[in-house]
């Protein structure tokens, strides 16, 4: 991996161009209604921007930390870099194969084993069933589940799917890894080993795009920190520097008490 | 949303060559090939996908069968009891000229509301992993492909109680059944976009429809319908993608070139439409699922 890495250390790992991203306020539950309101040419959806307009490298093998407040778009980026959410204006591009790693456990089906969770998760990735067989002890063994992986999911505890997600997502091969409050689930144990996985990734030359509100983590293994307000970057830099930034702003958002303000960017489409 | 691998031009080509890149861009979105592309890529999905469908119907394989087929065989005995005894209809072997028809108008209608709720089931999933979204639609057409085929054999066991004759015509079959496929998969594609979007789709789409079904001739010959209102039986495709499917059965003769071009062309006709109908929703489904 890292060798494959380095030759292409010339072109960014993920690059957004000016990503907007607008999410409607408004919704037309029924097909008749749609029509009334065609008819009367009020169907126009009242939109709010999530992301306004950032612009952000990221070089191959960096890890990149998030943070910002609730809402201010640091899971609507990475939902971009996953190529989930459709940019409204812009673009991002991202270099080599992703595991996103966003809400762990969805794609979960609760009636099946662990066991036949992570083939069927496996393919969700794009993992061919020789792949994940190759992986499969692996991951069960990482997952610290024991005999429960061949029981069915609904069995399971928040913290047990948790280990499972966590166990496929890392073990999938991929050069640039998408994280989203991981770090916030799980106990200490899973926790120590969820950071000591981000290394190993970060040191076998991944790119990783970090979201936590877990400051302590991101100054120990990011490179560089992002920080977000209201969709968009207010400062990006050394995790420190980022941090305090952040920190400083913390004090004086509290003091605002209207936080619907920063919905409040509206404009119709 | 694109993922056409694009080459850098500040960039030395070994590079760009091994790394799978993809543009996830503000746009129209990507054509129908390049979604094919993305869907074969996404095979092993795929292919539990059906796998998951069939498992479910199948899991016990007889009792699986039957209750495949319980629908169809309880409404070829009211229809015939209703039409050949009490309407006397003089249709040969009622059962298999029900059956020829019903079966592909079942697999259309199952299909068609299986991918609307496939779209409401697995949103959460399209809302946290990239995959092409019309693998949803795509997977219901070939499980329900696979019943039709299965559906098939009671079928055969019916026209051999029947003593009706078999004709080698029937190898047209599978052509007959791709048509239909791709037909069904353009239309579940529109429908199933329009139903992230509207929840009355479902409901207002079954009770079509359901009327529908008395507009073609499924258990009645074609010879009953006034000269006036041929048109308006004809501009239903699904009559031509049936009669397709029923020439080989029941008549057993190779269906008309005319016959196949309508349908064809029907069929090609609903894919592009229901893929541009798709393409333009699906940017705004995270939003809304």
């Amino acid at each position: 991996m890292l060798i494959r890495v380095r030759c292409y250390q010339a072109v960014k790992a993920i690059e957004f161009d000016s990503v907007t991203v607008r999410f409607p306020t408004t919704r037309i539950p029924f097909v008749k209604e749609w029509f009334v309101r065609k008819l009367r040419g009020t169907a126009a959806v009242e939109t709010f921007a999530a992301l306004s307009d950032v612009s952000l490298d990221i070089e191959h093998g960096e890890c990149l930390g998030l943070i910002g407040f609730n809402g201010a778009g640091k899971s609507t980026l990475l939902r971009v870099a996953a190529g989930v959410i459709t940019p409204s204006a812009g673009r991002a591009v991202v270099r080599g194969s992703v595991a996103p790693l966003i809400e762990l456990g969805t794609g979960f089906d609760h009636e099946l084993s662990g066991r036949e969770n992570i083939f069927f998760n496996g393919a969700l990735l794009g993992r061919s069933q020789r792949t994940m067989r190759a992986r499969v002890d692996e991951i069960v063994e990482f997952s610290g589940l024991g005999q429960f992986i061949d029981l069915p999911l609904r069995t399971y505890s928040t913290g047990m799917v948790a280990r499972l997600a966590f166990s496929i997502a890392t073990a999938v091969d991929a050069a640039v890894v998408l994280l989203d409050e991981i770090l916030a689930v799980g106990d200490a144990s899973l926790r120590e080993r969820c950071e000591e996985r981000i290394r190993r990734f970060h040191k076998s030359g991944c790119t990783i795009l970090l979201v936590s509100h877990d400051l302590a983590s991101i100054e120990k293994l990011c490179d560089r920190a992002v920080f977000l307000e209201e969709g968009r970057i207010v400062a990006l830099g050394k995790p420190p520097e980022v941090i305090r930034a952040y920190g400083e702003r913390s004090g004086f958002h509290e003091l605002r008490h209207d936080r619907s303000e920063s919905l409040g960017i509206s404009d119709s489409r | 949303m694109s993922t056409t691998p694009r080459v850098e031009q500040d960039t030395p080509t070994v590079a760009t060559a091994a790394i799978p890149e993809f543009c996830n861009a503000a746009g129209p979105g990507v054509s129908l090939l390049d979604e094919a592309r993305d869907l074969v890529a996404h095979e092993h999905l795929l292919r539990s996908l059906v796998m998951r469908d069939l498992t479910v119907r199948y899991k016990r394989s007889v009792l699986g069968v039957l209750w495949t087929m319980l629908n169809p065989l309880l409404m070829m005995l009211i229809f015939t009891l209703v039409f050949s005894a009490f309407f006397r209809f003089e249709i040969k072997h009622f059962e298999v000229y029900f059956l020829s028809e019903y079966l592909p108008w079942i697999f259309f209608s199952q299909t068609t509301v299986n991918s609307m709720a496939s779209m409401a089931w697995n949103g959460p999933l399209m809302k946290r992993v990239r995959i092409p979204k019309s693998i949803f639609a795509l997977a219901a057409t070939l499980s329900g492909i696979a019943n039709l085929a299965i559906s098939c054999i009671p079928l055969a066991i019916i026209m051999l109680i029947k003593g009706a004759p078999f004709s080698g015509a029937v190898v047209v079959l599978p052509l007959s059944f791709l048509i239909l496929g791709v037909f069904t998969l353009g239309v579940s594609l529109t429908l199933s976009s329009l139903s992230v979007y509207f929840a009355d789709i479902k409901e207002t789409y079954q009770a079509a429809v359901f009327g529908l079904m008395y507009l073609a001739p499924i258990i009645y010959p074609m010879s009953i319908v006034p000269e006036k209102y041929l048109w308006l039986v004809r501009l239903n495709p699904l009559v031509h993608l049936m009669q397709i499917i029923r020439d080989p059965i029941y008549y057993g003769r190779l269906p008309t070139s005319q016959d196949l071009m309508i349908s064809s062309i029907w069929a090609f006709v609903a894919l592009i439409s229901g893929w541009l109908m798709f393409r333009r929703l699906s940017t705004g489904f995270y939003a809304q699922l």
